[in-house]
């Protein structure tokens, strides 16, 4: 029998407000533990919440750039459970009325085709603490710094059918996140968080499976290697007549394997009911439309525009703007570069490769746009050819210095003079009669072999292009 | 009319109240008898009123994204029953 997937993401993006959502304590990362706490987010007793209008703006953003429709009333709910992560015994979060609802986001699937996967719902909710366990005694050690912090969640409809999909749509979530610049979206670093719920069905079949919950996936990669096993794991119960239970299973990174969460297999009463500290929210049409208005380019319309404006392939448009950083890197460098495909291939391959290699964002990149396009210019002005371009840029690296300087000291420039290619073809033609014969014979691909000659004589200096011409026509 | 000794027990479990025996008794009636109290609102025909959402009429209480003073470290934990180097200290619980 044949199984598909059936994949909803639960999405938990911290918001990069400079304080908590409901009080005035910095929500700067990194403080020695309890220096970001008061007595509203320690929970203690006669305090009021008084909510964060940033904080609902930016879920507005997020809302506006999904699609979802925003509610013109919602409310504060509380979510009450014990655990010493939450000093006051409820998480104040959303429940039957979030902020929004009914969105979509565009993903593009490996094969290229683009898909829309559907938003249920984006609510508010306040961070939880963090706790530190102690490995040789009995206790744990808390920090309420996070406690309070703003956090959106962001439910998916079940339309996710694999885990390559669930990366494209993780990454296309964190990109529309960045691009507003209302999270981080670091999941390493637990700014972006990400819940799985999973299923499998019979292909024939409509009927959804039971589904399981997979949590601990905090990387992009660990999202689609746990849905993996999992998608496996329950096919193979299926197909030897077990059964599937609903149940909480976390993943193990270092075994690669998903395994039950068990003891807290008793199912969760919450007991929600609407916070009476906190009055109603209400939106009306004039705030959507200011919000709106405000909403910077997002990376579907940049990527379009990418294609249509630049006339760049999808393929690269997609990799160029998938980090507002790189796109904003792209467009820097095309500013000097009227060239956009010569600064595409040069900004995804060697540039990413380098990036790739080290480990690290754009943002850290050693070469900025300005010398990048410094770069690029030599290429695109011919003052030196590709191949030397990636000696230029490979020292660049290295020392640091600029491309101008590399080129002039290391005398570089490429010739152009047709008089000078001429001497080194003829030089080259003398020096290869046997070549010459067999070539003239019909052996047309021994062009190739003269080519490598001449660039080997000028140290890869000659213009490739006149260099072929050249020798074209003196070998007739 | 009481309510079952389970569901005390559940609700008691919920609050993490620890109840003897007696006191499962006289709480499954008193707590019926407040259900039973509350429930008279269902009498009243509400089919023209919109929900309340609170019981203030009024909507959009905002503070400015600024921050303010914090609690000093020593004052955040000066009411806790067991503190080490500014962290608040609970019995370890693995969820």
């Amino acid at each position: 029998m044949e199984f598909a997937p059936v994949i909803g993401l639960e999405v938990h993006a911290q918001l990069k407000t400079r304080t908590k959502i409901f009080c005035s304590c910095s929500t700067r990362f990194g403080a020695p533990p309890n220096t970001h706490v008061c007595p509203v987010c320690l929970g203690m007793p006669g305090v009021l919440p008084v909510l964060n209008q940033a904080v609902v703006e930016y879920a507005m953003r997020m809302a506006l750039a999904t699609d979802c429709r925003i509610a013109p009333e919602s409310r504060f709910a509380r979510k009450n459970y014990f655990y010493p992560d939450l000093p006051k015994g409820y998480q104040i979060s959303q429940y039957e009325l979030p902020i929004a609802e009914h969105g979509q986001v565009n993903i593009t699937r490996p094969d290229g085709t683009r898909k829309k996967i559907g938003i249920t719902r984006i609510h508010m909710e306040e961070d939880a603490g963090k706790l530190i366990h102690d490995p040789d005694r009995s206790i744990s050690m808390v920090d309420y710094n996070r406690t309070g912090v703003p956090l959106i969640e962001i439910v998916s409809e079940p339309d996710i059918e694999s885990p390559e999909e669930a990366g494209a749509y993780l990454r296309q979530l964190r990109a529309v996140l960045r691009y507003l610049d209302i999270s981080d979206g670091n999941m390493e670093e637990g700014s972006f968080r990400c819940d799985a719920n999973v299923s499998v069905r019979p292909k024939e079949s409509e009927q959804l499976g039971t589904r399981t919950e997979l949590k601990n996936l905090n990387s992009f990669k660990f999202v689609e290697k746990a849905l993996a096993y999992e998608i496996n794991r329950q096919i193979r119960v299926i197909s030897e007549n077990g059964e599937v239970i609903q149940e909480t299973r976390l993943w193990d990174m270092d075994k690669n394997r998903t395994f039950s969460m068990r003891g807290k297999e008793e199912a969760h009463d919450y007991r929600y009911f609407p916070d009476p500290d906190l009055v109603p929210l209400k939106i009306d049409e004039d705030w959507i439309a200011r919000i709106q208005a405000d909403l910077p380019e997002l990376p579907d319309q940049r990527k379009d525009r990418f294609m249509a404006q630049f006339e760049l392939p999808a393929y690269d448009a997609d990799i160029l703007t998938a980090s507002r950083e790189l796109a904003d890197y792209f467009e820097a460098c095309l500013r000097q570069v009227e060239n956009p495909k010569l600064v595409s291939n040069w900004v995804m391959g060697n540039l990413l490769g380098l990036l790739n290699a080290e480990g690290k964002t754009i943002e850290e990149t050693p070469i900025s746009a300005e010398e990048m396009a410094e770069l690029l210019k030599l290429v695109n002005d011919e003052v030196i050819s590709g191949k030397i371009a990636k000696t230029v840029f490979d020292e660049m690296v290295a020392s640091g210095k600029s491309p101008k300087a590399i080129v002039e000291e290391q005398g570089l420039v490429q010739v152009t003079d047709a008089s000078a290619i001429e001497a080194v073809v003829d030089a080259v033609i003398d020096r290869c009669p046997n070549e010459v014969a067999s070539y003239k014979a019909g052996k047309k691909k021994l062009l190739g072999f003269f080519v490598g000659q001449v660039m080997k004589e000028t140290q890869g200096k000659a213009n490739p292009q006149m260099v072929n011409q050249i020798l074209k026509e003196k070998l007739g | 009319m009481k309510i079952a000794r389970e569901e005390v027990l559940h609700v008691a479990h919920l609050a993490r109240l620890s109840i003897d025996d007696d006191a499962v008794e006289t709480f499954s009636e008193q707590l019926g008898s407040i259900l039973e109290y509350v429930e008279s609102l269902s009498r009243v025909d509400t089919s023209n009123v919109p929900p309340t959402a609170h019981a203030v009429e009024m909507a959009n209480a905002f503070r400015k994204d600024e921050a303010a003073r914090h609690l000093e470290r020593e004052e955040a934990v000066a009411n806790a029953p067991k503190a080490e180097e500014g962290h608040f200290i609970v019995p370890k619980v693995i969820e």
